[in-house]
């Protein structure tokens, strides 16, 4: 596959970049003064508990909240001002938003690849259910289909634009093994093959462990961990991040309770 | 950090800044509603079933009123007319509100926020489709209150085109301005989407002149553009007179609203961006 050009003065800036990022929500840090840099086609996950600020940290970086203090960056944009000089190239997938219900799987993915400006979007969506699996559903409203193809459909909507940055919130949530099995190997082929940059929060530690090679781990707004998943592992001497994460959680819970 | 030139958009996408680039992603999302709509046999007959009982009710009481008054004799058409024109107002303001609360209820708010869609493109978008919605409603009655009352309102000639452009306008303001306050207020504020219009209902005039109002309210209806134009159907329908002068006040103070609106608009989408409020979109 051609790989997307990149045509700018010296060295290209991260796909993201977060400095010093704040979001208060009235007295509340959601996330509280955050800083990383993603390099160009690696794979990052953003762990922690309900409430520790991945989804935020997440909409910031989509230009979809605006942050209090410190700066979240795409492709050297400022996504609280510039947003709309980037967004063709990022992408988004997640189990808790949709596409429209009635419309069909071919007329959500027109809608959606008219609004990235792909050029050939007939030959894109047709490669995209070749790819994908989807090519018996393209006609049946979006839905009247299960979870998995809703997946399925997910990932063709933001695959569509092949984006150099993709953000997956929860990509596998709610999918039966072999279904969440393929979406990962998908996902990771895909980032494998355009160099694309892939930005992951889950709960699934298995999945982490698998997909990541960088893990940031976030409490209470606050980065408490940000290195390769392995790393991790030995630092806290477990078997598994599953049980880092738990070790973690449990150590935040006993502070609260002292 | 120091702003940086972005890329050029690769060769499979367009150049997203140009008019074609802007053009492309306006139809999408009409073709979005378009799909919708025609999904629907439900949806496309609510469309024209409101309409229609308001012009049947209001036709055949202007018929009974002609029989037994002479005012009502003296103004025939006046009721039917008038109730066209409401509906033109209020379906257009609805179709443009109820547009944008689709994406809310469908759950794709935050896809579309995140795409390379402008907001003065889900705009442009939404006027289209509120058209489209308005034309799909209103033919039908048009032609129905012709075939039961013989009201032709294309016999009003341009001051017809005249008094649609102001109200379509006016209703266009209103929807930026009740989705603005969807998008800040999640849909909690959803009624506000459905009832803005009708708080216009008595102040505008639709049935009766201005001068029939509180000496004290009379400074509020004039400054409302619909107003001139339920002005203007009473002087074309008692007189035969085209006041000109009413619909360019109209038309200006639209211009007004419609800037008014807008900017509530910006600035109701940045308060959501800054209180988080388009990713928990919700009750």
């Amino acid at each position: 596959m051609q790989k997307p050009m990149r045509k700018v003065d010296g060295p290209a800036p991260p796909p993201a970049e977060v400095r010093a990022l704040r979001k208060v929500y009235r007295d509340v840090a959601a996330v509280d003064g955050i800083t990383f840099t993603l390099r160009s086609g690696s794979i990052t996950a953003l762990l922690g508990g309900n409430g520790a600020g991945k989804t935020t940290t997440i909409s910031m970086l989509m230009g979809l909240v605006v942050p209090t203090a410190g700066e979240a960056r795409v492709f050297g944009c400022d996504m609280a001002r510039e947003r709309h000089k980037v967004l063709h190239r990022m992408n988004f997938e997640s189990p808790y938003v949709d596409v429209p219900m009635r419309l069909t799987v071919r007329q959500n993915l027109e809608v959606y690849a008219r609004l990235y400006g792909v050029r050939d979007f007939r030959a894109a969506i047709a490669a995209s259910a070749e790819e994908l699996r989807l090519a018996e559903l393209l006609d049946r409203p979006y839905g009247k289909l299960s979870a998995g193809q809703k997946t399925r459909v997910s990932l063709a909507k933001a695959l569509l634009n092949r984006p150099e940055l993709l953000l997956l919130d929860e990509p596998t949530a709610s999918l039966d093994p072999d279904t969440a099995d393929w979406v990962r190997t998908r996902l990771e082929s895909y980032c494998r093959e355009r160099d694309a940059t892939l930005v992951l929060a889950s709960h699934n530690m298995a999945e982490v462990e698998r997909m990541a090679d960088r893990v940031i781990m976030l409490e209470n707004g606050r980065v408490i961990a940000d290195e390769p998943p392995a790393d991790l592992i030995a630092r806290f001497g477990r078997a598994n991040l599953e049980e880092v994460f738990l070790a973690i959680a449990r150590r935040a819970s006993e502070d609260v309770e002292r | 950090m120091p702003s940086q030139v972005p890329a050029p958009a690769p060769p499979y996408l367009r150049a997203q800044t140009t008019i074609p680039a802007s053009a492309a992603r306006i139809w999408g999302m009409v073709l979005r509603y378009w799909y919708v709509i025609r999904s629907s046999w439900p949806r496309t007959a609510e469309l024209i079933y409101w309409p229609l009982v308001q012009m049947l009710m209001w036709g055949f009481l202007q018929s009974y009123l002609a029989r037994t008054t002479s005012l009502a004799g003296k103004a025939a058409g006046l009721f039917i007319g008038a109730v066209l024109l409401w509906d033109i107002l209020v379906r257009s303001q609805l179709g443009f509100a109820v547009a944008f609360l689709e994406e809310i209820w469908s759950r794709n708010l935050g896809h579309l926020m995140m795409s390379p869609l402008r907001p003065s493109e889900l705009v442009a978008a939404l006027m289209a489709v509120s058209l489209i919605k308005l034309l799909v409603a209103m033919i039908p009655v048009a032609l129905l209150a012709y075939l039961f009352f013989g009201f032709n309102v294309l016999s009003l000639g341009f001051a017809f085109a005249a008094f649609f452009a102001n109200l379509i306008f006016m209703s266009w303001s209103l929807g930026l301005i009740s989705t603005g306050v969807v998008l800040r207020w999640g849909l909690g504020a959803e009624s506000f989407a459905w009832l803005i219009v009708f708080v216009f209902l008595p102040v505008c005039c639709v049935y009766y002149p201005v001068a029939a109002l509180p000496v004290w309210l009379q400074p509020l209806a004039l400054a409302l553009p619909p107003t001139y134009v339920f002005e203007g159907l009473r002087a074309i329908v008692g007189s035969g007179t085209f006041r000109s002068d009413l619909m360019l006040r109209a038309f200006a103070l639209n211009i007004v609203y419609f800037a008014l609106g807008f900017a509530a608009f910006r600035y109701l989408l940045e308060s959501a961006r800054v209180n988080g409020s388009l990713v928990q979109m919700g009750e």
